[in-house]
């Protein structure tokens, strides 16, 4: 390894002629860029000088092959200069602010010096202001119709968009090269007081009168299939210009007429112009001949896709790998399950020492195709043998000396880096260990889709294989799932139980449930649990145990927690231990008592819960082993209890839609009444509305009162205990809204907040009379999914369905931006070691982080130190 | 109410009903021993006993938890409550005395809350000595464990806490703001624009406190909004004919709005000649007391009449400029149950605002960062963007911290004016040149930059990642703080490494 060195800064300027051609390797003199044999002519654009483009080649220049030669400048000499497209405002106010005869800052001499003072105590601590000083004084400078130093009269310069500088006086058009003239006449420290530095930036050399030539490896030619040469656009655009360049210097030393050369000149210009910058306001960019812009120098640095963000802000990778994933709920949250295919291609460098030269030998014998094998071997001299090409591996596995690294593939109880897109938050790359699995999927907990908002239905993620032991141990303390249970957003968990871990846990937690010997050891044994069995609840006239009891065995013995449970609200609520529907959840002493658990006590994103105590209080090593165990169990449950959702969960009989009709007759009466007041004009307005929109906001009132009644009406016939009731009120999925869509009614689809009213004239659809106003003309549904939705019914909803993918759509991409400012505002802000948050550039931004110091990932809901909270816990089995 | 409690009632009620007037004895018995008795009085006499060296906290729990004692136990017995008294004192004392360790770790707020609610649960739970040492231990360890760790990278955190919810926000614009004459943005919307740092926001509002005079009555209420709110002439106008014989604009105004606006023809005649044009045109009819008429300038066509009326109508009477709405709204104050008036207006001026009288400057509220910053300065502007930004959010029932919210805040206005996030602002003033150059406007800054000579130490995240060393926070901000150059025997730097500048 060679000697590293550390970048310590970064100097911008503008190259000088005599820097451009003291780099260069070559001069360019020939438009020319291949000979009739197909070889690159010396002195054309494609110089063997300018650095090797073909493996094996030694470079002219320096000596290297392909892989060491960085490549070379050249140069080319114009006969005439032309201004720099970049710097065209600089020049425009250099001029301006400068005497046309003496070339000085038009300011007296004594008040450049006070500016210069000051702007040199600005322009370390305060650029800002620097700036803004720098701006007052050119601005100054500009307003000056007399030189100050000799007294010359000055005249206005106008800029012609986008190279030409035009002096409204005896100059008339100012030529490049009077231009160069007038800027080298400006001495430097008139140049400070601007905020320029002359030392690496003098404005002449914004003028350009050699342009340098860059090398071959920028800009490679590529041979396409039909064996034809494809060169790139910058080498297209040089070729323009050294043959503009040409023509400019055969006319000129010809003695062309004057007005040929110009044209000569401007078209000299163009190409150059289009050269640096190819989107230039007021220039017609140059085109391929398939009509296509060029990417020249300027676009190729700009935007997503290009240099800064798309090569150096992000960058592509080895070791990685991507497919679909899909659920594996028998997984450890930290864990991830890997296809056999891709644990033998990703690799993990392992240094042989004398501990692991047994093992590491298997993984060589086995070669890279059997798993678990090794596919590379780096030896003390660094050479990498491919073991894809060793016939013996045998003997290469009895080389193996300590020192060696091997390259061997991905086995169980690695770390690894897992991503999904897109990455909003840090929870979006999280370390797991790596569990080897058949089947080409990866597979996840499912606990941790929450904070990946990952789903089933297609989504992909990334892996990567940290390659260092620095990296794999920072991933491991640092990054590992459940090092993220608790998000740092909101002093909560992210981490948690979704959907049916929710209602198996109630099923299993409720009172109702009672379990045999045989259920309690199948339970039991699915989560490996090897203490004993406690005294049953019911002795006679069978033993029997109930759910409370086994959700017990998981809890630590000195834990105490209440709170009210999820579905605790309507006629279940209950806000204290003297509950007869169960809805208060009690733990004393680690023994579960009272109450069921929900989404409330184990649900992802539930601060103050159940979990996130447990997690805060006993360490996200016991929040992971409760999770993988607990959630365990309540699956195990449910699949012995079975559970689904059939259509007769939500079928009504016939007199519950009879209830409805009579709901929808009475408000149509309601409304008809409205319309009927709305066009005899006795409507009672809503301040500061028309009388139009106070109608539809009191018909829209009615109409969602009348969706809530259906509800209501609807759902008393129904069963409050069946399976959709249950994932509706212990936070599974679903609410009450989806259930009365699908057993009641619809409701008023609506657009953009109000009722559907656009499309034919006068009427949303031609199946209605124009000026039609009533509920069922704008959008309003009384079917449900059940009974079904008449074709105008299906298509109001369809519209309303449509606004939300359109919204979604929208949304993301503003979001996505808000989110990029906000990351690029703050990124560079960190706590130093005194506790105040600055910028790593040294400003003070807090005096102490959050005015109280307390990270958020550490809180309960923002509060550093639930007092409560930890009185309940020590002494909570008293109450 | 339980369900037993209320049958209990019904029950008795039933009873009632026939023993009328042996209930009325009772009643009355009842009130003059709760009378002789108030609790109120009972506590207070006890509480006089109560040593100087408890806390005014502490006391305050005392005396509630000896008033319920009182009313719900019915205990009265004086000797009794000053031996609970007592016991409470050596229980408070005990507290104080446990809970001094914890004192000097934390700040007084959380120190304070230990100490009253050890306190309140100790009696309740009947805690003793060791468990409070217990609980005291496990606070001061919490305390510790929840602070932050140097090195975080909480601007990236807050970053992501603020933008990764973006995404579940909804796009409507509209929603009704407790008033349902106005809409207000809200949502993604709304906090795209406070963190834009927008001169005025899309929907200006203010919410108008009333100082206590006007507060309490609706007449004064109003009278107060209708100095505010601005009335322009097409406001209180019925109609307006233009006379093209005689070149007269002739105005009638609406008797309703005029005494709604609480104007009169002269307030509008005199307002009206505050212009030079019209000084000398106006006249007033002698026989319709509601009409005023202007005459033309001479060789007015049409056109020019019309444009001459739409100017005029457009005449400010009164109120204040850019408040177009005026609201009262009845807010009931959830600690002493009080009824009082807010004055909830369409558009926004808090410097004209603050000025009327009858306003209460120290309440009123605009959801315009920007006026705050010009009126009230930098730290209230700070105040109101954490304000807005977390109020918006909390709207959408996103649960973000505040702590985030602050760091965004204090990273906008840090420098003394309010700067937006992004390119004209926080993004755009960086120091670094790569940092920029990355973030939007590549092209600029580099020509820039080396116009300027330019220096980029690559001191920030964007540049370290750009040139590919590690950036400084988080474990990578941990140094060897040796120089080694000035070692005598020059150690070769190797392996993968970053950090020390």
């Amino acid at each position: 390894m060679s000697e590293q060195k550390l970048i310590g800064g970064i100097k911008f300027g503008i190259l000088s002629p005599d820097m451009i051609r003291k780099m260069s390797a070559t001069a360019i003199v020939t438009s020319e860029v291949y000979d009739e044999n197909g070889l690159p002519v010396e002195g054309g654009v494609m110089d063997p000088r300018l650095g090797v483009i073909e493996p094996g080649q030694k470079c002219a220049t320096c000596g290297n092959t392909l892989a060491r030669c960085p490549g070379h400048f050249g140069h080319l000499e114009l006969a005439r200069p032309v201004i720099h497209i970049g710097f065209v405002r600089h020049i425009y106010d250099l001029l301006r602010a400068t005497c046309r005869r003496c070339g000085r800052l038009k300011i007296p001499d004594e008040e450049i010096d006070r500016y210069l003072d000051l702007y040199n105590r600005l322009k370390d601590k305060w650029p800002q202001l620097a700036s803004s000083l720098t701006d007052f004084v050119k601005r100054k400078a500009i307003k000056a119709m007399e030189c100050p130093h000799c007294g010359e009269k000055q005249f206005k310069i106008r800029l012609e968009k986008p190279t030409t500088f035009i002096e409204e006086g005896p100059l008339g058009r100012l030529w490049p090269t009077k231009v160069r003239e007038w800027l080298e006449r400006i001495p430097d420290r008139d140049l400070r007081v601007l905020g320029y530095d002359p030392e690496f930036a003098r404005p002449e050399w914004m003028v350009i009168t050699v342009l340098p030539v860059p090398p071959i490896a920028v800009r490679p030619s590529i041979l396409l299939e039909t064996g034809i040469r494809s060169e790139d656009d910058l080498t297209h655009k040089l070729v323009d210009i050294i043959r503009t360049n040409e023509k400019l210097r055969e006319s000129i030393n010809s003695g062309a007429p004057e007005v040929i050369v110009e044209d000569l000149w401007e078209l000299l210009q163009y190409h150059i112009t289009t050269y640096i910058d190819n989107e230039v306001p007021g220039v017609p960019p140059a085109k391929r001949r398939s009509g296509m812009p060029l990417r020249t120098l300027a676009q190729r640095l700009k935007g997503k896709e290009g240099r800064f963000r798309g090569n150096l802000s992000g960058k592509r990778v080895d070791f990685s790998a991507r497919t679909v994933i899909s659920p594996d709920p028998n997984l450890s949250i930290n864990e991830v399950g890997v296809p056999i295919e891709v644990a033998m291609i990703l690799t993990v460098p392992e240094r042989v020492t004398p501990w692991n030269i047994d093992e590491l030998r298997k993984y060589v014998l086995n070669g890279p195709y059997r798993y678990p094998g090794a596919n590379y071997i780096i030896d003390n001299t660094g050479r990498r043998i491919d073991l894809r090409f060793i016939k013996d591996l045998k003997a290469i596995a009895e080389s193996l000396k300590p020192g060696y690294i091997v390259e061997r593939h991905l086995i169980n109880g690695d770390i690894v880096l897992f991503n999904r897109q897109p990455s909003l938050h840090r929870m979006s790359i999280m370390a797991h260990i790596v569990r080897v699995l058949p089947g080409r999927t990866f597979r996840l907990h499912l606990a941790v889709c929450p904070p990946y908002n990952a789903d089933f239905d297609g989504d992909e993620m990334n892996l990567h294989v940290p390659q260092t032991i620095e990296a794999r141990a920072e991933a491991k303390i640092l990054l590992l799932v459940q090092e993220h249970i608790l998000s740092p957003r909101y002093g909560g968990p992210i981490i948690g139980g979704i959907q049916d871990y929710s209602s198996g846990a109630y099923l299993l937690s409720s009172k109702v449930t009672l379990l045999t010997k045989d259920q309690v050891s199948d339970l039991l044994a699915s989560i490996n649990y090897s203490g004993e069995i406690p005294e049953p609840a019911v002795l006679s006239p069978i033993k029997a145990w109930s759910g409370k009891q086994i959700i017990s065995l998981l809890l630590p013995e000195d834990f105490n927690f209440s709170k009210e449970a999820k579905i605790s609200s309507g006629n279940l609520k209950c806000t204290d231990e003297e509950c007869f529907w169960d809805s208060y959840l009690v733990v004393k002493r680690g023994k579960l008592l009272l109450g069921v658990l929900d989404k409330a006590a184990i649900g992802a994103q539930q601060p103050e819960s159940l979990l996130h105590f447990l997690v805060r209080e006993y360490g996200t090593s016991f929040g992971k082993e409760f999770m993988d165990k607990a959630f365990k169990l309540f699956l195990r449950f449910i699949e012995m209890r079975g559970f689904t959702m059939s259509i007769v969960d939500i079928m009504i009989p016939e007199e519950a839609y009879k209830e409805i009709e009579e709901v929808i007759v009475k408000v149509r009466k309601e409304i008809e009444h409205l319309i009927q007041l709305y066009k005899e004009g006795k409507l009672e307005p809503t301040p500061g509305r028309t009388l139009r929109e106070s109608l539809e906001i009191k018909i829209l009132e009615v109409l969602s009162r009348a969706r809530d009644e259906a509800g209501e009406r609807a759902t008393k016939y129904l069963d409050p205990f069946n399976n959709v009731f249950i994932m509706a009120k212990t936070g599974a999925r679903g609410s009450t809204l989806n259930i009365t869509q699908m057993a009641a009614m619809l409701g008023q689809q609506s657009v953009r907040g109000q009722r559907i009213h656009r499309g034919y004239r006068g009427r949303t659809l031609p199946h209605f009379k124009r000026g039609d106003i009533g509920p069922e003309a704008r959008g309003f549904v009384s079917g449900s999914f059940v009974k079904g939705l008449s074709p105008i019914e299906m298509f109001f909803h369809a519209a309303g369905g449509r606004e939300g993918l359109v919204d979604t759509a929208v949304r993301t991409s503003q979001s996505g931006y808000m989110q990029r400012r906000l990351i690029n505002a703050l990124q560079d802000l960190r706590v130093e070691y005194d506790g105040t948050v600055r910028s790593v550039y040294g400003h003070l931004i807090q005096f102490r982080y959050g005015e109280d110091g307390i990270d958020p990932k550490n809180t309960s809901f923002g509060k550093a130190v639930n007092v409560e909270r930890i009185i309940e816990k020590h002494v909570g089995w008293r109450k | 109410m339980s369900p037993k409690k209320s049958r209990k009632k019904k029950t008795t009620q039933k009873r009632a009903k026939g023993k009328v007037k042996e209930k009325k004895v009772k009643e009355k018995v009842e009130e003059i021993i709760a009378k002789v008795r108030e609790p109120e009085l009972l506590v207070d006499n006890v509480l006089k006993k109560i040593p100087e060296d408890i806390p005014v906290k502490l006391r305050e729990i005392v005396r509630e938890k000896l008033t319920r004692i009182v009313v719900e136990e019915k205990i009265t017995a004086i000797d009794v409550l000053e031996e609970l008294l007592s016991k409470f004192v050596d229980k408070a004392r005990k507290v104080i005395e446990l809970s001094e360790p914890a004192k000097d770790v934390m700040p007084e707020k959380i120190y304070d809350e230990l100490v009253t609610t050890l306190f309140d649960k100790g009696i309740e739970l009947d805690i003793n000595e060791d468990e409070m040492i217990k609980i005291r231990d496990d606070v001061i360890r919490t305390y510790m464990e929840s602070l932050v760790e140097p090195g975080e990278p909480v601007g990236t955190v807050a970053a992501q806490s603020i933008g990764e919810p973006g995404t579940q926000m909804t796009l409507r614009t509209f929603h009704y703001a407790g008033v349902r004459e106005l809409n207000v943005t809200l949502g993604l919307p709304r906090l795209i624009e406070l963190v834009d740092a927008r001169r005025a926001p899309e929907t200006p509002m203010m919410e108008i406190h009333l100082s206590e005079e006007y507060k309490y009555d609706r007449e004064k209420a109003v009278e107060v909004a209708r100095k505010i709110e601005m009335t322009k002439l097409e406001n209180v106008v019925e109609s307006v004919d233009i006379d093209l014989i005689a070149l007269q604009l002739i105005i009638r105004l609406d008797p309703d709005m005029l005494s709604d606006k609480g104007l009169t023809r002269d307030d509008i005649i005199k307002a009206l000649s505050k212009s030079k044009t019209l000084a000398g045109r106006i006249k007033q009819d002698p026989e319709d007391p509601y009409v005023i008429i202007i005459d033309l300038p001479k060789g007015y066509d049409v056109i020019k009449a019309q444009k001459f009326r739409d100017r005029i109508l457009k005449t400010k009477l009164k109120g204040i400029k850019d408040i177009k709405k005026v609201i009262p709204q009845k807010r009931r104050d959830p600690e002493t149950g009080k009824e009082y008036y807010v004055l909830i207006t369409d558009g926004s001026n808090l410097g004209a605002v603050l000025k009327v009288e009858g306003v209460d400057p120290t309440k009123t509220k605009t959801n315009s960062i920007h006026e705050i910053e010009n009126v009230l300065g930098i730290e209230a502007a700070r105040e109101a963007l954490i304000r807005e930004i977390m109020n918006t959010l909390k709207e959408q029932g996103l649960d973000v911290d505040i702590r985030h919210v602050m760091l965004v805040a204090d990273i906008m206005t840090w420098s003394g004016t309010v700067r937006q996030v992004g390119r004209h602002g926080v993004a755009g003033e960086k120091p670094s040149v790569l940092a920029r150059a990355a973030f939007e406007v590549t092209v600029k800054h580099l020509f820039d930059a080396s116009a300027r000579g330019e220096v980029d130490y690559i001191k920030g995240v964007t540049e370290n990642v750009i040139i590919g060393q590690l950036a400084p926070v988080g474990t990578a901000m941990v140094v060897l703080e040796m120089n080694p150059t000035k070692l005598k025997i020059q150690p070769q730097v190797k392996g993968e490494w970053g950090g020390d500048r």
